[in-house]
């Protein structure tokens, strides 16, 4: 767990002037998009653009992801055979509805990893759920590839396949949500919400992500650089958290120190995950100390 | 009777006209004060009367101010009339001319104009400029380098010609309207009042004649000899917008983010301290974000200095920011504060800037954010022409605020479109990089080694703190080495420091 | 590459650049660049155009290109959409990330 995805910044494909500067706002991870944000008619434009930005710009440590168009079509095939080559550091596949989707697009990367010469399973994928059956299949989703780092939510497709609609509380995505958080951390994966359209209302966006963290998200899509800032707020540990979980790593440090393999604070024993979770947030707060501007 | 020549010593006493005579006396005029003031003599009929009575002549100095901005009719409607009047070879000393004032080129040709000093040339006037209209190279001087020269009397001004939007009939001039809600609107007018006072003849000129008397007044009538009425000063739509809109752009808003966070942690953001901002999309959103910091922490500024927006009056009337210091209001809030605001104060240019003034408002700032066209790896500031070489800017006060203030502050972009703005050598040195302590971008903070503290108090804080050359560097990455500017060698302007110094060229560009 | 019909490719956005290519029967590469950032980078963007097509083996075309501050890669991702919409070809040959 010691990767942060508070957010990733959704960048359209076709856009130069986004695709130049997506690496300015702080978000911890880039998603270019070939999917939704462009037309029918430019997809092969945006291909072409951001298969050039990855191999010639600089993005420093920044976590790069690719939104693909979904296999059904020859669209999906075609990104990946571009985009595989590129070497991004994740593949995200929309619109996954079972374990078969995702093994689909496994077997595509692999040929083309194995094509190329690059090391098999170094490029790394998410899978996004996009509708009803995809929600229920969420379990299998997320066991379904060891190249998966984590699976995610996307509100708009699937609300639409519930015929209902979004609204400020979100209580139409509960069940997919808890779904959705539930398998991923099954898996031991992480859990990424969908984005909040609506940049102007910065109290509804806050008031989402707070919900969404609550529920064990690990981060969240955004659309706006503007969203970044206040996410990553919501994402930071309070001072109470914070003191609690440097006991725990002083307890360990301690322990090591002794040569016991065995920690406790406050007589309790302390287990691996709390340990984990500990460095997690003592990680997130480090980070949102500082504002690194990448070295490129 | 009185005998004169009795009283002791009276001859050398000035000031003394002989001896009072009732009957050499004018009648006293018992008119009703509103129809008295309808016959004030300092009223003239047109700008030619006015141009007549001033005495203009050939080779003169002409004045004009700049608050009117891209609205202005001023300076086209004066000059158009001296040059039927058939003077020439005069020299335009305006506090700063823009886009609309294209026509002077065709008085530039037929030899009205010979010479320009100005603050700033935008548009097609610039343009011909920068490519060799005139033989004597315009001479830009800041605001307060321009007033220096004012009050020493190195820059003699024979005729303002100021355009107010109201002014009485003695000549009592304001940059608003106390009768109506109608007409044109500039607020202060701060370049304007240095003219009024230091002209050997001043015309307002207005197209809203008020009831004696128009107080309070921007310029005062013991300053003005005439008054023109015209139709039209300029077009309100130019002169000002109602509100500076706030940035929604997300990289002016991280810049200003960065900003923000840098004042804060400099030392410089404690209780009752100083600042001037400028009316960028990322000052204005500094601004905002310095307002909640304000609140959040306590603490009070003392004065805003500048050219003043809708921000500014707004933490004002908040109770953020205890005195305003106005000589150019930006928006319509800014001009109606100064008409009601009590401390919300009209300065005049050498108040303001002077490097002559030790009381200048500059030289007491914490600090100021400006911006910038380029800097370099020397800190020098461009702010005057474009990455084409061409004119296109003005110096402002932004040479005057960086050597006032303790923490000068330029907020840019890393690069315009594919143009880097931090480079190796700016086109044209405005202010010079000993005067500029830290740079902001979207993609890193360069502190001048000069400021090693300001460097260690911005990384304390996990500010990203970098330098310079690593800007630079970063930003030739990304864009690639740009070809250099070619020039001639012919010099059509010349940059003069606030100390009147000549501190840089502008070179005519190659066609 | 043979150039067949008329390709075009990006927008008049900031950023970015449109290139447009059309069929030519003579031998060589004909290109006019209008560029806003024309005296500091127009050589490097002719360059990059140029240098695209020699590598998809297009050797005849007329290119007219409306630059708006465009980056290299962005240049050649617009040449490189223009012309194969103009041989109206998928065959996309990618180079792989070894250039990086």
């Amino acid at each position: 767990m010691s990767k942060l995805r508070r957010s990733m910044l959704f960048v359209p494909g076709n856009n130069p002037g986004m695709i130049r500067d997506a690496h300015i706002y702080g978000s911890d991870s880039i998603m270019f998009d070939l999917e939704d944000s462009v037309s029918v008619t430019e997809k092969d434009a945006a291909r072409f653009l951001v298969y050039k930005a990855l191999t010639k710009l600089h993005y420093g440590k920044k976590e790069l992801v690719v939104r693909i168009n979904d296999l059904s079509s020859d669209l999906g095939i075609a990104d990946l055979e571009a985009i595989v080559r590129a070497q991004p550091d994740v593949i995200r596949l929309p619109k996954t509805d079972s374990a078969r989707d995702v093994i689909e697009c496994e077997r595509e990367i692999e040929r083309i990893e194995r094509e190329v010469g690059i090391p098999v399973g170094k490029t790394g994928m998410m899978a996004a759920i996009e509708s009803a059956n995809g929600v229920l299949n969420a379990k299998e989703i997320a066991f379904s590839s060891k190249r998966l780092i984590g699976i995610a939510l996307g509100a708009e497709d699937y609300v639409t396949d519930l015929k209902t609609t979004r609204s400020p509380e979100g209580v139409e995505l509960m069940f997919a949500r808890s779904m959705i958080v539930n398998a991923a951390k099954a898996a031991g994966i992480m859990a990424l919400d969908t984005v909040y359209s609506d940049v102007n209302n910065e109290e509804g966006f806050m008031a989402e992500a707070t919900l969404i963290r609550k529920m064990g998200f690990d981060g969240k899509s955004v659309i706006n650089p503007r969203q970044i800032a206040p996410l990553h707020a919501v994402f930071t540990p309070s001072e109470k958290d914070l003191k609690k979980a440097r006991a725990i790593m002083e307890a360990i440090a301690e322990a090591n120190a002794r040569g016991s393999g065995v920690a406790s604070l406050n007589g309790k024993m302390i287990d691996k995950p709390v340990v984990a979770r500990a460095q997690y947030l003592l990680e997130m707060a480090e980070r949102a100390k500082t504002i690194t501007v990448e070295e490129v | 009777m009185i005998d004169f020549d009795s009283i002791p010593r009276i001859k050398e006493v000035s000031a003394c006209h002989g001896v009072y005579d009732a009957n050499n006396c004018e009648r006293k005029n018992v008119d009703r004060f509103d129809d008295r003031q309808k016959h004030s003599v300092k009223v003239l009929p047109s700008i030619e009367e006015a141009v007549r009575r001033s005495g203009l002549k050939d080779g003169m100095t002409v004045s004009f101010h700049h608050h009117f901005r891209n609205g202005d009719y001023i300076v086209n409607m004066v000059m158009d009339v001296i040059a039927k009047m058939g003077i020439k070879n005069l020299t335009v000393a305006a506090s700063s001319l823009t886009d609309c004032h294209w026509p002077l080129i065709e008085h530039i040709k037929n030899g009205v104009i010979t010479h320009i000093e100005t603050s700033g040339l935008r548009g097609k006037l610039a343009e011909a400029v920068s490519h060799g209209l005139m033989d004597f190279p315009v001479i830009f001087r800041s605001h307060g380098g321009r007033a220096a020269a004012i009050e020493s009397g190195e820059l003699h001004i024979d005729v303002a010609f100021l355009g107010a939007p109201s002014c009485d009939p003695y000549g009592n001039a304001n940059g608003y309207n106390r009768d109506s809600e109608e007409g044109s609107c500039c607020g202060s007018l701060g370049y304007a009042k240095l003219d009024a006072l230091y002209a050997d003849q001043c015309v307002i000129i207005t197209d809203h004649l008020v009831s004696f008397p128009n107080t309070p007044f921007g310029i005062p009538e013991s300053q003005v000899e005439y008054v023109v009425v015209v139709d039209n000063i300029g077009d309100p739509k130019g002169i000002m917008s109602g509100a500076t809109r706030f940035t929604k752009n997300p990289k002016e808003l991280l810049i200003a983010n960065y900003a923000t966070k840098a004042i804060e942690a400099s030392g410089y953001f404690e209780d009752n301290f100083s600042m001037q901002m400028g009316s960028g999309g990322a000052s204005l959103a500094v601004a905002r974000f310095l307002r909640e910091r304000m609140i959040e922490k306590d603490i009070k500024c003392r004065f805003a200095l500048g050219g003043i927006t809708g921000q500014i009056v707004q933490m004002h009337e908040e109770g953020l920011v205890k005195k305003i210091l106005d000589v150019q209001s930006f928006d319509l809030i800014a001009a109606n504060s100064l008409k009601n605001n009590r401390f919300h104060q009209q300065i005049d240019a050498s108040y303001y800037a002077s490097y002559a003034n030790s009381g200048a408002a500059v030289s007491q700032l914490d600090f100021v954010i400006l911006s910038a066209l380029e800097v370099d790896t020397d800190f020098n500031v461009n702010v005057m022409t474009g990455s084409d070489g061409v004119i296109r800017g003005a110096v402002g006060g932004h040479p005057d605020a960086a050597a006032g203030a303790s923490m000068t502050v330029v907020v840019c972009p890393l690069l315009r479109g594919r143009i880097p703005t931090i480079c190796s050598h700016v086109n044209t040195i405005c202010t010079p990089g000993r005067t500029v302590d830290v740079v902001v971008t979207d993609q890193g903070i360069a502190v001048n080694p000069l400021r090693p503290e300001l460097y260690e108090r911005f990384a304390a804080a996990g500010l990203p703190v970098t330098t310079i050359e690593k800007l630079h560097e970063r930003a030739e990455k990304i864009a690639g080495i740009p070809a250099p500017i070619e020039y001639t060698d012919r010099i059509v302007g010349v940059l003069m420091y606030r100390d009147n110094t000549v501190l840089d060229v502008i070179r005519q560009v190659k066609d | 590459m043979e150039i067949i019909s008329t390709g075009v490719a990006g927008t008049m956005e900031s950023s970015d650049i449109i290139v447009r290519i059309e069929p030519k029967d003579t031998e060589g590469i004909e290109l006019t660049l209008e560029s806003a950032v024309m005296q500091q980078y127009g050589k490097q963007i002719k360059k990059v155009i140029v240098e695209t097509l020699e590598g998809l083996g297009v050797t005849r075309a007329y290119v007219d290109a409306v630059d708006k501050g465009a980056l290299d890669c962005t240049v050649a991702a617009r040449t490189l959409a223009a012309a194969y919409r103009g041989a109206q070809s998928t065959d996309f040959v990618w180079d792989g990330g070894a250039e990086k």
